[in-house]
C-alpha cells in the first residue's frame, strides 16, 4: 500500500552506526527498517534545526538545557523499554517486543508534565548534593543519566561506553 | 495557525491532527487516515515557528493536557497517541 520510500545516504549510515552501538551496549533497534529510517531522518532534521539529536516524537524547545532529557537516547528510554518493550518513539525495543509479546503502538509519555511545559530542570537534590558517600573515596563516582552506567574517575568519560550518551549527561553520584 | 486540508471520500467526521513531521507514530496516523480516504486537516507543529508554534502547542495542550503527539480530534473526542483501535472506532472504519 505504501510507496517505497527513499532515505538519505546519511540516514542509512547513521542507522548502521546506531545499530552497532545499540547491539554493543545490549540494546536493540526496531527491526522495522523503514520505521527506523524515518525516525533517523527526523533525528537528522532535528540536528540541523537545533544542533542536537532531539527526540523526533517530542516537540523541542530548541534550547539544549531544556531539551537535554529528550536528546536521543533519552532519560526515559530504559524505563520505557522495561515497562512497554519500546522507547517512546519505538526506535529502541526489547526482544520481547520483537517477539510480539508486547503491544506495538504509542505508549504513555513518561517525561514529567512540568518538563513538557517548561523544559527540563534538574531536581535540586540530584543537582546540588550527590548522595553522601564515604569521605575516603579516592575518586568521585559519575553516573550516566541515560543508562545508569557508573565509573570512578576524575572526570566523566567523553562518551558513555554503554549507551554512547555525551559527557554532559553524567551526574556526580558519590 | 495554518492547517493543511487533506481531501478524502470519507468525510463523515471532522478530523484534526496535531502532528510532528519527524515522528513515527504521527506518520502512522497519517497513513491510517490516508489509506481509508478520510478527509482531515493537520498541522506539523515542529515546522511552525514563533507565535504559530506557541499557538499550535497551546491548542494541543488544551485538547490533551500532556501536550504529546500525535493528538487527534475527532468531532468532540480527543485521542492522544497513535491508538489505532480508538481512531478506527470513532471514524467507524
Amino acid at each position: 500500500m505504501s510507496v517505497a520510500e527513499r532515505f538519505s545516504e546519511q540516514a542509512l549510515k547513521t542507522c548502521e552506526r546506531l545499530r552497532q552501538e545499540a547491539e554493543a551496549g545490549g540494546y536493540r533497534l526496531n527491526p522495522d527498517k523503514n520505521f527506523v529510517l524515518r525516525l533517523i531522518e527526523g533525528l537528522l532534521e532535528n540536528q540541523r534545526r537545533y544542533g542536537y539529536f532531539c527526540c523526533p516524537c517530542r516537540l523541542a524547545f530548541g534550547e539544549k538545557d531544556k531539551d537535554v532529557d529528550v536528546i536521543c537516547p533519552c532519560y526515559y528510554r530504559d524505563s520505557d523499554i522495561e515497562e512497554f518493550g519500546a522507547c517512546y518513539c519505538a526506535l529502541y525495543v526489547s526482544d520481547a517486543w520483537i517477539a510480539g509479546e508486547k503491544k506495538h503502538g504509542s505508549i504513555p509519555e513518561r517525561r514529567p508534565a512540568k518538563f513538557m511545559r517548561d523544559g527540563f530542570s534538574e531536581t535540586p537534590a540530584a543537582a546540588q548534593s550527590p548522595t553522601p558517600g564515604p569521605q575516603s573515596l579516592s575518586y568521585p563516582v559519575w553516573r550516566c543519566k541515560v543508562c545508569g552506567y557508573l565509573c570512578a574517575r576524575t572526570e566523566p568519560p567523553g562518551k558513555c561506553p554503554i549507551c554512547k550518551a555525551g559527557k554532559d549527561r553524567f551526574e556526580r553520584f558519590m | 495557525m495554518k492547517l493543511t486540508h487533506v481531501p478524502g471520500r470519507n468525510a463523515k467526521h471532522r478530523v484534526t491532527l496535531y502532528a510532528l513531521a519527524t515522528c513515527g507514530w504521527c506518520h502512522r496516523t497519517k497513513e491510517l487516515l490516508n489509506s481509508n480516504q478520510v478527509q482531515y486537516e493537520y498541522i506539523d507543529v515542529d515546522k511552525c515557528q514563533g507565535e504559530e508554534r506557541a499557538e499550535a502547542s497551546g491548542k494541543v495542550r488544551e485538547l490533551n493536557p500532556r501536550g504529546s503527539f500525535p493528538t487527534v480530534q475527532i468531532d468532540a473526542e480527543v485521542v492522544a497517541g497513535f491508538d489505532e483501535e480508538r481512531i478506527r472506532e470513532l471514524l467507524e472504519l
